[in-house]
């Protein structure tokens, strides 16, 4: 790891709980590898915060590996930093130039209330997975392989769809706080495939109704797909709208039928 | 008695898990699709589709000013004169004069109505559920037109009010205006600078709406067809474009004399 270092200015929100007030802390960053990833430059911060007798920042974060969605913080105003289709710790510091000031400020959405400096609480995304409900999966024996024919463009779109790691940059980039990307990347990856079928409108129902009891609405800017560390595309938001409509009428119908 | 959970003893921690808004009492059927945001965004969509057909056919009605006077059963007649009449005789042999008209602007209202009930209950919705960063945001994908829909639409209100008072109602002060004279009241209203301005700015701000609106319609509504969605773009600009040099281009042609009334060719 002998590479070049860069010397850093970090401007980072600081905040001791959920009800206190919070403000900007001024950090020189001295000496950091470039090959180190963002999480690893906070960690190298925070250890001189520690020798110094000073509260470490708290920063989310869990597999470092861009897959767990746990991290997640607006570097310079922007969702995960300036890298696209990147998760905060994915971000390395070569990406930065020497003498830079970063601005870190955790997600902000009245759904999303600081527990403490840049760790929100996106529990609410958890609610929306949960109104989700379950699929009808047959147990028994393993089912045969390719029993269930779909088309290599559905699978290519559903696992689009389930790239989605949850980490809630999509709402942290709305200008509206709308979680409408997290809910369509949800709704999709079930709805688009065979063994989603059964349950597909209801779950399309459930789950854009508990997500509105959160999140607000939205207005197609087009700012989520850009933060999003997986690049969930747009489309899957007009599948959304489609199959809740649908799902008005539809459920409508089922009821009607019982 | 169970012992209280961390959650329920930490102040605060717990108040991301309730919602910010209790469920919906369901309405029957068609008054549901207006009870969730994303049924009021389809149904803004549709209306604003609505609206903009309106916009393009009052364009074509328009362009009519060019033409200046023509011949009408052997009289000299301004040709937009004798379309405004022609709206009112829409269909005349099934419905009475005017009716059908009265039916197309009982629609209009109405979509007007909802596209701007709808807009305002997002927006404030919106407000309610964003919090505004400390830090300045840099905004990647979000473009003028987007960002500010619900000024345009505001201005592009009180535009409609304004042009209604103008040239419907005639309220406007400055010039005699006379019902069913459209040529004359146009150029009249329009050959005061100031006025014309008004109409110009007005338009541009039209232009921008339809501009986001025109993109934004397709998602609401759940049109996409990846192999399709680049034409989406280029429609909202074509259309946006079309709206904004056609009616940019009256109060121009006015203040320039390109459109005139001359009350001698009629004779």
């Amino acid at each position: 790891m002998s590479g070049k270092t860069l010397n850093l200015t970090l401007s980072v929100w600081r905040q001791p709980g959920p009800d206190a007030r919070g403000a900007f802390m001024t950090y020189p960053a001295n000496g950091i590898p470039e090959d180190a990833s963002f999480l690893e430059m906070l960690d190298i911060v925070n250890e001189g915060l520690i020798e110094d007798g000073e509260l470490p920042i708290e920063f989310p974060h869990d597999c470092r590996e861009g897959i767990c969605g746990t991290c997640g913080v607006m570097i310079n105003g922007r969702a995960h930093g300036q890298e696209k289709g990147t998760a905060t710790c994915q971000l390395h510091m070569r990406k930065f130039a020497d003498g830079d000031t970063i601005v870190i400020e955790p997600w902000r959405a009245t759904a999303f209330p600081v527990v403490r400096d840049l760790v929100v609480d996106r529990s609410p995304l958890d609610k929306i997975i949960e109104a989700g409900g379950f699929i009808s999966a047959p147990t028994g024996t393993a089912p045969d392989a390719n029993e269930t024919p779909i088309p290599k463009e559905v699978a290519d779109s559903a696992m689009d769809a389930a790239a989605c790691i949850g980490c809630g940059a999509c709402v942290a980039a709305c200008p509206n706080s709308a979680a409408q990307l997290f809910t369509s990347a949800k709704v999709w990856h079930l709805n688009s495939l065979p063994q989603g079928q059964s349950e597909r409108y209801r779950r399309a129902q459930n789950m854009v109704e508990t997500m509105e009891q959160f999140f607000g609405s939205c207005t197609n800017h087009g700012e989520c797909t850009e933060a999003c560390p997986k690049e969930i595309p747009q489309d899957f938001i007009a599948y959304l709208n489609r199959d809740y409509m649908k799902s008005l009428v539809a459920n409508r119908k089922l009821a009607g039928q019982r | 008695m169970a012992a209280p959970t961390a959650a329920q003893t930490t102040p605060g921690a717990n108040s991301a898990t309730r919602p910010l808004r209790p469920s919906l009492r369901r309405l029957p059927f068609p008054l549901n699709l207006y009870q969730t945001a994303v049924g009021k965004k389809w149904v803004m969509a549709a209306t604003g589709l609505a609206l903009l057909g309106f916009v393009l056919f009052h364009l074509f009605g328009n362009i009519k000013l060019y033409i200046g006077v023509i011949e009408h059963d052997g009289e000299p007649i301004y040709d937009v004169d004798l379309y405004a009449e022609g709206l009112r005789e829409l269909a005349t042999p099934i419905f009475p004069r005017t009716w059908l008209l009265w039916l197309l602007r009982f629609g209009l209202i109405g979509a007007f109505v909802l596209h701007i009930h709808a807009a305002v209950s997002l927006t404030r919705l919106n407000v309610s559920t964003n919090r505004p960063y400390e830090s300045k945001r840099d905004w990647l994908a979000a473009n003028f037109a987007s960002r500010s829909m619900r000024y345009t639409g505001v201005i592009v209100l009180l535009y409609l009010i304004f042009h209604l008072a103008d040239l419907t109602w005639g309220w406007i002060p400055g010039y005699d205006w006379e019902r069913g004279e459209v040529q004359a009241n146009v150029v009249n209203s329009m050959s005061n600078p100031v006025v014309a301005i008004v109409y110009i700015v007005a338009n541009v701000m039209l232009a921008v709406h339809i501009f986001h609106g025109t993109y934004s319609m397709f998602q609401s509504l759940g049109i996409n067809s990846p192999q399709y969605n680049y034409i989406r773009r280029h429609l909202a600009r074509a259309l946006a474009a079309i709206i904004l040099i056609g009616n940019v281009s009256f109060p121009i042609a006015v203040l320039t004399n390109v459109i005139e009334y001359d009350p001698s060719l009629l004779g």
